[in-house]
């Protein structure tokens, strides 16, 4: 947080679940933080759970049948999803942020220029990438035969 | 203007994540179609063998400690910058660099420990 002149966020959390005077992407910027949050939760029990193969194959192999064998293996799916979409709303993100994406300051003159021309089609193209991405990734899921879901 | 290095840090991040991530994606949920760097063939991707296969090439050694550094920064600053926007005081806001600054770490020692660890481990 950048000290100085301090904006109280008046809405707080309830600001995540309107766009208000924003465009349609302040739904992924609400999708973006809920799908952060998850993935990091998932990290961190990921590393705990990773480190039994250091013990062994016995080891790997209980985790790995405790979470085959229960509920908490199909929320595997629903990590895949919000890393899908993370990952490449992530890259509008940087597309935006650091090449340009929203271009430099201009004088308003007729025909206006906006960033939206460009935002817009890169916020639909991106969302196309998403749809592609988990299509395929939920083909390997369910179609193929997995341990996970026989 | 420290914040904005740190900024810039979570962005960096985010780039080396995508490529080492996507990897990681590539290889556990597209085995079916790719069948990247499992030894024993598709829909294998979390046996034991082909774990043990990726710990012990140094190609993966290194690049999931890469990767553990990357994602506990980004993860970790991530949400302490969703934490920041809610309000809290100063005090509040120490306590969670604190507290993120020191299970970060603590992660970053126990997942370092296992990459080079499994390294040893005869197949």
């Amino acid at each position: 947080m950048a000290e100085g002149k301090h904006y109280p966020n008046k809405l707080g959390i309830a600001g995540w679940a309107f766009r208000g005077r924003w465009g349609v992407d302040r739904y992924l910027y609400t999708l973006h933080r809920i799908t952060g949050l998850g993935l990091l939760l998932y990290f961190l029990i990921h590393i705990i759970v990773t480190t039994s193969r250091a013990y062994g194959p016995e080891a790997w192999g209980q985790w790995m049948d405790t979470f085959a064998h229960s509920w908490i293996g199909y929320g595997e799916y629903l990590v895949f999803l919000a890393f899908a979409f993370h990952a490449f709303n992530g890259v509008r993100l940087v597309i935006l942020e650091l090449f340009g994406g929203v271009g430099k300051p201009i004088e308003p003159i007729y025909p206006y220029k906006t960033s939206l021309n460009t935002q817009r089609p890169l916020m639909v193209l991106i969302i196309l990438v998403i749809v592609v991405v988990v299509l395929v990734g939920s083909y390997d899921f369910f179609v193929h035969t997995k341990p996970l879901f026989q | 203007m420290r914040e904005t290095k740190w900024w810039a840090w979570h962005m960096i991040a985010g780039i080396v994540i995508f490529v080492l991530l996507g990897l990681h994606m590539l290889i556990t949920h597209f085995d079916d179609i790719l069948g990247w760097f499992n030894v024993l063939g598709p829909s294998h991707a979390i046996e034991w063998e082909n774990v043990v296969a990726r710990a012990q090439n140094i190609f993966f050694a290194v690049t999931y400690v890469i990767l553990l550094i990357a994602a506990l920064f980004h993860g970790f600053y991530g949400a302490r910058t969703i934490i920041c926007e809610m309000n809290i005081g100063v005090g509040a806001r120490k306590f969670v660099d604190v507290l993120f600054w020191l299970v970060g770490l603590a992660l970053l020692i126990v997942g370092t420990w296992a990459a080079i660890a499994s390294m040893a481990i005869k197949g």
